[in-house]
């Protein structure tokens, strides 16, 4: 045997070693995942591979060193299965083959020792990272239970101290679950609602719709829903709660539960009714306002289609003097009017009548499907009629009156502020007429009534750009028909609409102030003219007569301007006549009559016009400072047929006549266009007629023509002597309602 | 009821985690049936899935040498599974002798293990968070206590974002991460993909869906895409085993087997 010494065995040398770590390298690789870099991997295997040549090489072998290999390929990761295999089966194959065969009992008894070795610290790995990943799963299912715990905890908390009411119900109604603040919203116990089903909390005043949404959400259609409605307490008392329901479905999306959430909005809801009280009613009279009106008016007027055959009406209504009373007795005594009349209009108004307060002492009653006219007219008769008694109101009786405006339409024939605007007219016609009525909306006086409106505001501007003239009507004496004076009459050149008459702007200018410029302005030309025909005729020539509106009488400097105009003009006083209705006389007040006192002081007449029309004081026209009484046209309408006379015209007219004359007042009939007429006037003993049988109203140059002719005016004629009793004027003429500044001949 | 968005996700170990499967792949213990039932379906159909795992890996360890080559001795390792072997910071403390570490997953169950694992080493820290959202990972305590942001981070996403679908706009979320970042770190991103072997990739999403994590495989260009705003170090974005290898001139075979793209970007 030519074998190397068995003596101790030599050190491995390197380069074997080198080579063996390289193929176990090569064998392992891949087998399991080691974060070694290829070169550091066979470091590891070299070392490795020095202890099991050593081993095996020992005398005697010391196979138990396998078992250290297979520990440390485990604690290098090498946990792959067939890392084991290809170890073994390399070790098996390379020992034998570089170290001859005597080594290969070692090598089985290593590679063994190696397996177990590897299989006992896989084992024990295994054991170690199993239990560590399942202290984790522990750990981290702790931790959710924590957080789960500790959100449930948070919900549960938010659930019991939240302010607003949860509610949890199934799908039966019954309820499960509510908190604090539900059973606090109800009255109701925990206990006491879990008898409860959702149905019965049911409010009477529930939209159906309410319940069908309920429904829907049930039959899983819809997934929530929020509505506002009532609810009773335990004690019966109502709240208002605004409640949002959701539908709680399961993980296969099956409705599973309901979720109420419920908030008390019973306070806001009162506030809210508050203000919408407020915001509709008057607070003085609890009346509706403007707002509410105006509201309800648009709605009667939307509801209605193209073809609906609703017809709608309005009494607009205006206290008569209440401006006085407020001034003069103090606002108190106003209010408590206007609520005394609230009141009573209240209590005029039926169903389907809405009354309100439209402004300071303006009231209104809608009657929605009014359904002709007389239903408004008995409103209006009836509100006129609950008005007549006297208020007794701070210790006193106070009379109120009220004109109306009524305003009856087809809801298709209109609109909410047309039918506003006819009311508007309609009750400042009614007031025109005299107060104390109503008037019926005409559609044909409306656009009359319109351009008035429309004038009114277009009259300073007017004044300003002196739009104005003056005709002169004369006024003869009935005697022989020759003139003694001419009445000035007020014309507007107006620039689009032409020569406007006085009755379309005089009561505007009086009720806007503009009459007292234009007074003053009518009263200066007057003066001017009549100087002329003074100066050309002397003696023989006209006075003049001016009318003057009880606003210019209540101007302080009056007197002392009409002095200056005199004075400028150079005209006598006594051909200067001042007209006032009898109206302006009758006042009670001292400021006219001292201006009158003052006029006829200076030797100006006074003349009353429309004599008879107003309220006559007998008793009072012996006390004034008057010259003249101008007896209205209407009581010589009578006398003019002479086939049709009225006989009961012609005793008024000779008592209104003795009447003046007893007072030694020089009298005047208006409206005088027959000559029968003015026969029957003067037989009996009216001293003056003004009217067409005589002259129209005339242009200043017009009247010196005339007056040069010298001629008397008119048909000059006996009364007819015969009178057949029984030829009566069928009817009365019907008195003409409205002012009549001057009208006569214009 | 189903769960509410404010409770807790229940743990579930009937139900494979992408963390523990991964795992599994690497050799490692910290895994159920659930887990390996998946791995083995997963590997019945593509045999090749531990090696491009172990590829992975391998590419990680690679590349936080090369990180921490570059000075680096921080680093945030998002999505970082369960801490098996070859962690980073064992690769990082064996380069350096001493860095930082955060790991940052969102799996409870792997944040658990790591805490357990990691409670004895001051120089570590776990976080649970979600990568999509980067605030509650950059602002939470414990990165803040051991990263400091002014100075260079190597931000770790790897074999993280095909589990991120493009709803939820990772690239945005990897912006939001790079702004965070001081000039030098970097960013060493790998991603699933199926450029390499599109026979597997239908199935191996199927696989995925089973978990909790479902699975986006992207395209090169998709990858560029992520990490643009990022300088590329050499060689850019290659198959896993191409990323600088230990042995330049080993032979590889068949790279594009290995399919899974790596890059390190360098934020500047």
């Amino acid at each position: 045997m030519t074998e190397p010494p068995a003596a101790a065995p030599a050190a491995p040398d390197r380069d074997t070693l080198d080579a063996l770590a390289a193929h176990w390298a090569e064998e392992v690789e891949g087998t399991s995942y080691v974060p070694m870099a290829a070169d550091e991997l066979q470091e590891h295997l070299l070392e490795l591979a020095g202890l099991v040549v050593e081993a095996v090489r020992a005398e005697p072998p010391r196979p138990e060193v396998g078992a250290e290999v297979g520990r440390r390929l485990v604690a290098a990761h090498f946990t792959g299965p067939s890392t084991l295999e290809r170890t073994v089966v390399l070790l098996a194959d390379r020992l034998p083959a570089l170290y001859g065969p005597e080594v290969i009992p070692a090598v089985h008894a290593l590679t063994g020792a190696l397996a177990a070795g590897y299989a006992a610290t896989l084992r024990d790995r295994t054991l170690d990272e199993q239990e560590a990943i399942r202290r984790a799963v522990l750990v981290a299912r702790q931790h959710t239970e924590q957080a789960l715990h500790a959100s449930e905890a948070r919900f549960r908390a938010m659930f019991h101290e939240a302010a607003i009411g949860i509610g949890l119900g199934d799908m039966e109604g019954r309820i499960l679950e509510v908190n604090p603040a539900m059973t606090r919203m109800f009255g109701h116990t925990a206990d006491e609602f879990s008898a409860l089903t959702v149905g019965e909390l049911a409010h009477p005043d529930d939209a159906p719709a309410v319940w069908r949404l309920y429904e829907r959400l049930l039959r899983g259609e819809l997934d929530n829903f929020r509505v506002e409605k009532r609810f009773f307490r335990r004690d019966g008392e109502v709240i208002v709660g605004h409640l949002t329901l959701s539908l709680v479905r399961d993980e296969e999306g099956r409705p599973s539960y309901q979720l109420a959430m419920l908030e008390d909005v019973s306070e806001r809801h009162r506030l809210q009714q508050h203000l919408t009280y407020q915001a509709y009613h008057d607070p003085l009279t609890t009346l509706a306002n403007r707002a509410r009106f105006t509201e309800r008016l648009e709605k009667v007027f939307a509801d209605a289609g193209p073809h609906s055959t609703r017809r709608v009406g309005v009494c607009y209504l205006d206290l008569d003097g209440f401006k006085t009373i407020n001034d003069s007795l103090g606002h108190h005594v106003g209010d408590l009017m206007l609520q005394e009349v609230a009141r009573r209009l209240g209590a005029c108004a039926g169903e389907g009548e809405l009354v309100a307060r439209t402004g300071g002492d303006e009231f209104v009653v809608l009657v929605e499907d009014s359904q002709g006219v007389d239903r408004l007219v008995g409103l209006a008769d009836r509100v006129l009629a609950a008005l007549a008694p006297p208020l007794r109101l701070a210790g006193q009786e106070l009379a109120v009156g009220a004109s109306i405006g009524v305003v009856e339409q087809a809801v298709t024939d209109t609109t909410a502020s047309e039918l506003m605007r006819a009311a508007d007219i309609t009750l400042y016609t009614a007031k025109a007429e005299g107060r104390g009525r109503w008037a019926v909306h005409d559609p044909s006086r409306d656009e009359a009534e319109t351009a008035r409106f429309t004038l009114s505001a277009a009259l300073p501007m007017a004044v300003a750009h002196d739009e104005f003239f003056v005709l002169y009507q004369p006024l003869v004496s009935l005697s022989d028909h020759r003139v003694r004076g001419v009445e000035a009459l007020v014309r507007w050149q107006h620039p689009r609409l032409g020569v406007l008459s006085p009755a379309l702007f005089i009561g505007p200018a009086e009720e806007t102030g503009v009459i007292v410029p234009l007074g003053r302005s009518v009263l200066e030309t007057a003066c001017r003219d009549a100087r002329d025909w003074h100066a050309e005729f002397g003696s023989a020539a006209p006075f003049v007569s001016v009318n003057v509106a009880p606003r210019q009488l209540h101007e302080p400097g009056l007197v002392a301007e009409v002095a200056a105009l005199l004075d400028r003009t150079g005209l006598p006083p006594d051909r200067l006549q001042v007209e006032l209705t009898e109206r302006a006389l009758t006042t009670d007040e001292g400021a006219p009559l001292k201006a009158l006192d003052g006029l006829r002081a200076m030797g100006v007449r006074i003349a009353v016009d429309d004599f008879g029309t107003g309220y006559s004081n007998l008793s009072y026209l012996r006390k004034l400072p008057v010259d003249v009484i101008k007896l209205d046209g209407s009581f010589g309408e009578g006398l003019r047929e002479e086939e049709l006379y009225d006989e009961v015209d012609e005793r008024i007219v000779g008592t209104l006549v003795d009447l003046g004359h007893a007072l030694e007042l020089t009298v005047t009939a208006e409206g005088v266009e027959t000559a029968a007429q003015a026969a029957r006037l003067r037989e009996l003993g009216c001293d003056e007629g003004q009217g067409w049988l005589f002259a129209p109203a005339l242009p200043a140059g017009d009247v010196a023509t005339m007056l040069r002719r010298g001629e008397p005016l008119g048909e000059l004629t006996a009364a007819s002597p015969s009178r057949p009793a029984g030829l009566r004027a069928g009817s009365r003429p019907r008195r003409r309602a409205g002012p009549r500044r001057d009208g006569r001949g214009a | 009821m189903q769960r509410p968005s404010w409770a807790p996700e229940e743990i579930d170990v009937d139900r494979p985690s992408a963390a523990r499967v991964y795992d599994y792949y690497l050799g490692g213990l910290h895994n159920f049936s659930a887990d390996r039932d998946m791995a083995a379906r997963a590997v019945a159909d593509w045999p090749e899935l531990p090696r491009i795992m172990q590829a992975n890996r391998a590419f990680l360890r690679r590349a936080v040498r090369h990180l921490a080559a570059q000075g680096i001795d921080q680093f945030l390792d998002i999505g970082s599974g369960i801490p098996t072997v070859g962690n980073v910071h064992e690769i990082a403390q064996a380069a350096l002798g001493e860095a930082r570490v955060v790991y940052v997953d969102i799996d409870p169950v792997a944040v658990a293990h790591a805490r357990a694992l990691l409670a004895d080493d001051p120089t570590t820290g776990v976080v649970e968070a979600d990568f999509t959202d980067p605030s509650s990972v950059l602002d939470d305590p414990v990165t803040r206590s051991l990263i400091d942001f002014s100075r260079p981070v190597g931000v770790l996403v790897v074999a993280l974002l095909h589990f991120v679908g493009d709803d939820r706009r990772p690239g945005e979320v990897l912006a939001r991460y790079r702004e965070a970042m001081a000039p030098g770190s970097h960013l060493v991103l790998s991603h699933a993909s199926a450029d390499g072997a599109p026979e597997h990739a239908d199935e191996h999403r199927a696989l995925y869906r089973r978990t909790a994590t479902p699975m986006t495989m992207r395209s090169r260009d998709e990858v560029a895409g992520l990490v643009a705003g990022f300088t590329l170090v050499e060689p850019g974005i290659v198959y896993l085993p191409q990323w600088r290898p230990d042995d330049p001139s080993a032979p590889l075979e068949n790279p594009e087997r290995f399919t899974g793209h790596a890059v390190v970007g360098r934020r500047d």
